[in-house]
């Protein structure tokens, strides 16, 4: 693969880099000039307003737009790196490491739950069935495999509480379950980074909560080899971001009009401005009057 | 045109229903005699007349007893259903239990009439039955999706002993005495059909890919080994590997450009593509006979070891002398009967193996989901590609089976409609299902060749038996599926979940 680099490993970088990405579809601007890292063993929040391009800079993070502008560089902790632009989607998946779970849940609804987990070891299970001809003739080599993927479905059946639904058919599970699965079945994909668009949506205060257990437990869980995996999350609950987010995006009319921690994102004048609308008279500090006239133009465009 | 569904007083489903309540004479007679004058209306051109040669030249002829008879029929069963609803099912499975008897007693001018009479006396009766047992009329749709389902869930159990049973009659089958030559070619006949929809099923049924043009593979198939046979002089146990290979090549040629198609676009070229399989064939008439077709196809030796006939070639050991027989032209009937049998069963395991392999849980994942399974790293061209050549190759060997077994092909044979039927019997027996495959080619290929004697009216019966199916189960007669791996053993989850 020509975009795989190896550099000197270094701790300190960021697992995924967006520098200056645009995407722009025709004259309609999704993203403009966005920039901002994320990190492993953290949770990045991405919010902003409904069409503010953020399931669009999804898109582009896990290969299914390729951006118009922009680099997205990931890093692997053995200091390989994956320039994400270049790659078609399911190899980024497959070599980058990197999952998703979508806004509108996609299982495989007449599969059951342990299959859901097992499709997605896919690439692993493939390789060692001898893309089947092994695994026709029944070697055991490929029935070690096997073993081992459902050891690994078992064990984020056990984390998102599904076990007993395990041969259910995933179509038929509660709404709740359903989202639950859906990171699982990412997570069965062993990730270095984890892209959640709005994994919230739609469920009630205890299922949140519940949620952000899981979303804690996976920044902070390490895999065998000390890696540790890194979220990137879209998110409209407030309540949610606020409590397990370590570091926020906010998004604006395809712009980056804040970036920093909960704290800080939750006070900056730009957000309560995008999100509750702008008070004529008041008077804003001076980088975000200049600020608010670079971005009106391309709020035109946008809409 | 709308059956009209204003019976008066049908009670709503699923109400217990009142002894008291007041039959309503009047509406379930308008009822009935709405119905049975639709049917004046279908019956008069589709039934009533009938184009007879005359020397003079076409005539037409009025078929006045026919209609009546029919509209008679439609007129008293619309009735009985209509009674059966307001709770008069006793007498009403008591007259249709006589009409169906009086249907298999007493000779009627028709043989149709006589079927007609004893179905639909039958089906009012059975109708009946369940309406006094269960003091219901009707189910609702959910309610009788879930129990079908059910049905097809205990039916897909039940395969794990039928299946063994099954396989076992097939392979003794040429040893009874029944065993003549007719019933051992249908026999043949269905197991080919059999195994071009197991080998469909692998692209329609877990790839979920709806390909139109099965039958351009069947004819690569047949076409090589004709060919190779022919220029070369090739045998056909060098061929049939061979034939698999070029239509599991054909497949792929075919796959590169069409398999970023979905849906709707992807059946349309696929559709085309067996059409332009078949004008080539048709048209190159200088390699492959054109229309005329290939001749003289070298029928199979016993595994390059003997013929099968009374004076074998020159080198060669007649197979009833190698196994000190006496020779019969029987043997090689039988001979093609195995050999047809295994090669379906291959394709049967092969599908049931694979379906508990990662490319089989990625073809269904496909089939589900294209969206979410490329954001698991699945290569969605490569698993298609794959469904598609490995489908091709079972089509191919097929087809040159059937070439081998006729002695002559031509284009005439790998028409649409053949496509259509391969697909009927996939999309019948439920998808994805391997039972469903062999029911439904009993049921589209097995019952026209039994009812031969009813001449076209098979083919009236073939349709309303698919418009009954598509009404009662449109996801075919055995959808449904069994996870290929259990976590919780063999037993049923408490709650059902999987079995819904």
């Amino acid at each position: 693969m020509s975009a795989v680099t190896s550099t000197a490993m270094t701790d300190d970088k960021p697992l995924l880099s967006v520098e200056h990405l645009t995407m722009r579809f025709g004259g309609l601007v999704a993203n403009n000039d966005v920039s901002f890292v994320a990190r492993a063993g953290e949770i990045t929040a991405l919010i902003g307003p409904n069409g503010a391009g953020k399931t669009t800079l999804f898109n582009c993070v896990t290969g299914f737009y390729t951006p118009t502008v922009g680099r997205l560089t990931l890093r692997h902790s053995d200091g390989k790196e994956f320039l994400l632009e270049r790659m078609p989607g399911y190899r980024i998946a497959q070599q980058a490491g990197v999952a998703r779970t979508f806004q509108n849940i996609r299982l495989f609804g007449g599969m059951s739950v342990l299959e859901n987990l097992i499709v997605a070891q896919h690439n692993k299970l493939m390789r060692a069935s001898g893309f089947a001809i092994a695994g026709l003739l029944g070697l055991p080599t490929y029935r070690a495999a096997e073993n081992e993927a459902l050891e690994l479905a078992k064990y984020w059946l056990d984390r998102v509480k599904l076990t007993e639904f395990a041969d259910w058919e995933a179509g038929n599970l509660p709404y709740g379950a359903q989202r639950r699965l859906e990171i699982a079945r990412a997570m069965c994909t062993e990730p270095v980074l984890l892209c959640l668009d709005e994994p919230a949506a739609g469920l009630n205060p205890r299922e949140s909560g519940d949620l952000a257990e899981i979303l804690t437990f996976i920044r902070d869980a390490r895999n065998p080899n000390g890696r540790q995996t890194g979220v990137l999350l879209i998110e409209h609950d407030m309540s949610v971001v606020m409590r397990i987010s370590d570091h926020v995006v906010v998004l604006d009319y395809g712009r980056k009009i804040s970036d920093g921690d909960p704290n800080s994102v939750k006070n900056d004048p730009a957000v309560i401005r995008a999100y509750l609308g702008e008070d004529e008279d008041a008077d804003l500090p001076p980088e975000i009057a200049a600020d608010l006239s670079v971005s009106a133009p391309a709020a035109q465009k946008g809409a | 045109m709308t059956m009209p569904s204003h019976a008066a007083g049908a009670p709503p489903h699923g109400a217990p229903h009142v002894a008291a309540k007041a039959v309503d004479w009047s509406g379930s007679l308008r009822d009935a005699g709405f119905a049975a004058f639709v049917a004046l209306l279908l019956t008069v051109p589709l039934v009533g007349l009938r184009t007879i040669d005359r020397p003079t030249g076409l005539g037409i002829e009025a078929r006045p007893e026919e209609v009546v008879a029919s509209v008679l029929l439609v007129f008293f069963g619309r009735l009985g259903l209509g009674l059966i609803g307001q709770g008069l099912a006793l007498p009403v499975l008591f007259l249709a239990l006589a009409a169906a008897a009086v249907g298999l007693a007493i000779p009627l001018p028709t043989q149709v009439l006589r079927l007609v009479l004893v179905a639909g006396g039958g089906i009012i009766a059975l109708r009946a039955a369940f309406a006094v047992t269960t003091h219901r009329s009707k189910l609702t749709l959910a309610e009788r999706d879930r129990k079908m389902d059910r049905v097809a869930a205990q039916v897909q159990h039940a395969t794990k002993y039928i299946a063994p049973v099954a396989f076992i009659g097939a392979v003794l089958l040429p040893m009874t005495p029944l065993a003549d030559r007719q019933l051992l070619d249908i026999g043949i006949l269905l197991l080919t059909y059999i195994m071009l929809g197991w080998g469909l099923n692998i692209v329609v049924g877990l790839a979920g890919l709806l390909d139109l043009g099965y039958v351009a593979f069947y004819a690569v198939g047949a076409y090589s080994y004709a060919l190779l046979a022919h220029y070369f002089g090739l045998s056909f146990w060098v061929c049939l590997p061979l034939a698999g290979l070029l239509a599991a090549f054909s497949g792929v040629l075919l796959g590169f450009p069409v398999l970023r198609l979905r849906g709707d676009y992807f059946a349309i070229v696929t559709l085309g593509f067996g059409e332009i399989v078949r004008i080539i064939l048709v048209n190159w008439y200088q390699f492959t006979g054109g229309p005329n077709g290939i001749s003289g196809i070298p029928r199979p030796s016993f595994f390059g070891l003997a013929e099968f006939s009374r004076t074998p070639a020159e080198g060669m050991a007649a197979f009833h002398e190698l196994f000190g027989l006496e020779f019969s032209p029987l043997h090689r009937i039988v001979f093609m009967y195995y050999l047809i049998l295994a090669l379906a069963l291959a394709v049967n395991l092969f599908t049931l193996r694979i379906r508990k392999l990662p490319l089989g849980r990625a073809w269904e994942a496909l089939r589900e989901d294209e969206i979410a399974s490329a954001s698991l790293g699945i290569n969605r061209t490569n698993m298609k590609l794959a469904a598609f050549a490995i489908a091709a190759m079972f089509g191919g060997f097929a087809g040159s089976f059937f070439a081998t077994r006729q002695g002559f092909i031509s284009p005439e044979s790998f028409t649409f409609i053949e496509s259509a039927i391969i697909l009927a019997i996939v999309v019948l027996g439920g998808m994805g299902s391997q039972a469903g495959v062999v029911v439904a080619t009993l049921l589209v290929i097995g019952l026209p060749e039994a009812f031969r004697e009813l001449a076209d009216y098979r083919m009236l019966a073939f349709g309303m038996g698919m418009v009954v199916i598509m009404l009662w189960r449109p996801r075919g007669l055995l959808a449904h599926r069994d996870p290929t791996i259990l976590l919780h053993g063999g037993k049923k989850p408490a709650t059902g979940g999987a079995a819904r």
